[in-house]
């Protein structure tokens, strides 16, 4: 992050740091909405940061929305502000205004997505929708041939011609609901710039998780040293035992190496406001390397926790569950590392190199 | 958030940094093609070819980052780090040149008298002088502090008495850059009366030993040293600094390219099996290590993007350290792992050779230039809990 991104994060991490409570997660695991959360973050304009000024937005640049998001993450954020940025961006692609209201986005699988979508009506069920029942509207993506288009639905329910939303839980305690489109009708639609279409919809997704789970792997850090410097056994701090300072380096080394990935990657797609070829790479390499970060980093922070943080009552799982689902959405690491591997096979012996360098090349 | 934020800035490289990158990778194809180099698994630590050193003095690229006034060529940390990484990468017999032009060059640059500086370092650029580290002893290893090779001031110059262990170089070294105890030992000042001294491996009383390693070859030496004469100007900086002098220059290998890349080439060459009827396991293991090895490099390029603003990055270094000679090893394991039995087996494919050269020397990855052990020990002291 560049010096103007850490500004925006500190900004962004005090805002979410006072209503963004412990107590305040809680309730909204129990389905409660923070509206004055929300509010805090609409008022701030913290919403917009992915919209061009022409859509409606306040011209900042990329960057500043994903550190908006690594702040986000690092507060375990119980609102669908990633989403919303999400969803506005590819309205703005499809050059459509964008509102500030909450919104959420269906973007799946390209390849075995069940959705049709015929023109006019959209019909089939999107899984693991986040906070469909708490947005106002949802974006998706449809490829069509030669173009790409994105739809706006209302969540209202008012209507038959509106997706029915059945509640559930991603294992964060998220709502991450199930949505069905029977003949639904989009509010609007319009043909996506070139350049855009689902299967960097679902990429843009597998980045906000990088980045966000980079802001609570830091967290969770963070919290994992001060407890260890605070607990007492044995007559001195836990932090000055030999074996629990070597498991937090290697939890520090894991916490640093998914933030210079989500960085590279969110840079990569920042520099050219798209989803090129070349920031697909990056965004590949962040996901499959989130694995082991969080793997390492989540059991790390739970085992110098002890009995504390494996309880309902401690604030850890805020993070370590959140880490534990994002890593599974728009792609697991099982899933993105063979993508990675095939373009690694098409770079073949002669291109291997050449390809790892390509990203400080001159852009 | 202060402590754990940590700083890999991105790096672009400069269009002059491109170029040179263009130029290197045409001179190693022709070096490699007529025969000026066999590819080696951790070249920059077993590849020693005096010739192939020259002909990177001559080209311009070693003691690129020393100033011109010096004999240097005055080019960025960045230029340098595209030359390095590239020939790491084409594990290219770095060896000769490496110790002199990573850390003992900028070392006697910054603290040699001026005649004995302008007596070394041009012969450095010219790779027609090559220097090996001496550091470690018989009963000093992690524990630096309780070197015991002494120098005891004689008139004129310094009187040297004892053994140094694991210099890495030594038997084709001109010069050794030598941590020596000047003083007796104070238990409440462990850290004082150490020094660092130029010694010239010619020098009456030297006696440089081979050390097998574990794949028969010798990379590494014993150097004792009886009575050995080290006169006055021959002294680095000041009497007594030499401890300073060494965690810096500690810190300043601790983040390059060399500490992923060490078995990059074995990688490559198996690149050629591996293309052949791949299944998704050859697949996720791929992605698996390149998402690694480009997470890496990302943050040892973003160090040296900060060394090239002036800041020292203590903290990343010493991650990147950690995570990257751990990655050494796994690379090897993860690429063995998907290798048909006929690669495996093979006794005259440059893969299978290159795969047991690399096994054989990937346990040095994790001890020299400071175990990982220490350096989790440095980075837990960062995180402020030691």
């Amino acid at each position: 992050m560049t010096e103007t991104d850490n500004i925006i994060f500190d900004t962004a991490s005090r805002i979410f740091e006072d209503l963004s409570t412990p107590e305040i997660i809680n309730a909204a695991e129990e389905g409660e909405w923070p509206q004055a959360l929300w509010q805090a973050i609409e008022e701030s304009g913290l919403t917009l940061t992915w919209i061009p000024e022409a859509n409606g937005g306040v011209g900042a640049s990329m960057l500043d929305g994903f550190a908006v998001i690594k702040a986000a993450g690092g507060a375990a954020l119980p609102v669908p502000l990633a989403e919303t940025l999400m969803a506005g961006w590819l309205l703005a692609k499809g050059g459509l205004e964008v509102g500030t209201e909450p919104m959420t986005v269906a973007i799946l699988d390209p390849v075995t997505s069940g959705l049709s979508w015929d023109g006019t009506a959209l019909s089939g069920t999107a899984l693991s929708v986040p906070h469909a029942r708490n947005a106002k509207r949802l974006v998706t993506v449809v490829d069509m041939g030669n173009k790409s288009q994105v739809l706006e639905f209302a969540l209202s329910q008012l209507e038959s011609t509106q997706p029915a939303i059945s509640p559930h839980v991603n294992l964060a305690g998220e709502p991450w609901d199930t949505v069905t489109f029977s003949k639904a009708v989009p509010t609007r639609f319009a043909d996506l710039e070139d350049g855009t279409d689902a299967s960097s919809a679902e990429a843009l997704g597998a980045l906000v998780r990088c980045v966000q789970s980079a802001g609570a792997m830091s967290a969770a850090l963070e919290l994992t040293i001060q407890y260890s410097m605070e607990r007492v056994q044995f007559g001195r701090p836990i932090a000055k035992f030999q074996a629990l300072q070597h498991s937090v380096a290697a939890f520090a080394g894991q916490v640093a190496a998914i933030n210079a990935a989500a960085d590279s990657a969110a840079e990569a797609v920042a520099f050219g406001d798209v989803i090129d070829h070349a920031a697909w790479v990056e965004i590949a390499t962040a996901k499959t390397r989130l694995e082991e970060a969080v793997n390492t980093g989540a059991a790390v922070a739970h085992q110098v926790h002890g009995a504390m943080g494996f309880t309902y009552e401690h604030r850890l799982h805020h993070l370590t569950r959140r880490l534990w689902s994002w890593r599974d959405e728009y792609g697991s690491d099982a899933v993105w590392s063979i993508r990675l591997g095939e373009e690694v096979l098409q770079w073949g012996a002669e291109g291997l190199w050449p390809n790892i360098t390509a990203v400080s090349d001159p852009r | 958030m202060s402590v754990t934020r940590f700083r890999f800035p991105y790096v672009e490289m400069p269009e002059v940094a491109s170029q040179l990158r263009r130029e290197v990778r045409q001179f190693l194809a022709e070096e490699r093609a007529n025969g000026g180099f066999v590819p080696m698994a951790d070249c920059w630590a077993s590849g020693m070819s005096a010739e192939f050193s020259r002909k990177l003095g001559q080209r311009g690229w070693l003691g690129m980052t020393w100033d011109k006034q010096y004999g240097g060529h005055g080019r960025t940390f960045l230029e340098r780090y595209v030359v390095t990484e590239e020939m790491l990468a084409a594990g290219a017999p770095v060896m000769a040149h490496w110790i002199a032009d990573r850390q003992s060059g900028p070392q006697i640059i910054k603290n040699a008298q001026p005649h004995v500086r302008d007596h070394i370092i041009p012969r450095i650029v010219a790779g027609e002088c090559f220097c090996a580290i001496g550091m470690s002893e018989p009963n000093t290893g992690s524990d630096l502090a309780s070197v015991a090779t002494k120098a005891e001031k004689v008139d004129g110059g310094w009187k040297v008495n004892g053994t140094k262990l694991w210099s890495t170089g030594a038997h084709g070294g001109d010069y050794m850059i030598t941590l020596l105890r000047t003083s007796p030992v104070d238990t409440n000042a462990r850290h004082e009366g150490l020094s660092q001294f130029i010694i010239d491996l010619k020098s009456p009383g030297v006696n440089v030993r081979g050390i097998a390693d574990i794949g028969g070859q010798v990379h590494f030496n014993e150097t004792q040293f009886e009575d050995v004469f080290v006169p006055d100007d021959y002294v680095l900086g000041e009497v007594g600094g030499g401890w300073k002098m060494v965690v810096g220059e500690l810190a300043l290998e601790r983040s390059g390219p060399e500490r992923f890349l060490s078995s990059f080439i074995v990688f490559q060459e198996a690149m050629k099996v591996l293309v052949n009827n791949p299944t998704d396991k050859t697949r996720e293991v791929l992605g698996q290590v390149v998402a690694k090895i480009k997470t890496l490099r990302r943050m040892s390029l973003g160090i040296a993007g900060l060394l090239q603003e002036g800041a020292s990055p203590e903290m990343e270094a010493a991650l990147v350290k950690d995570m990257s000679t751990n990655f050494e090893r796994e690379l090897l394991e993860k690429i063995r792992s998907v290798l048909p039995q006929h690669a495996l087996v093979s006794l005259d494919s440059l893969t299978a050779n290159l795969l047991r050269e690399g096994i054989l020397r990937v346990p040095s990855s994790t001890l020299r230039g400071g175990t990982n052990e220490v350096l989790k020990g440095m980075i837990a002291r960062q995180l402020g809990m030691r």
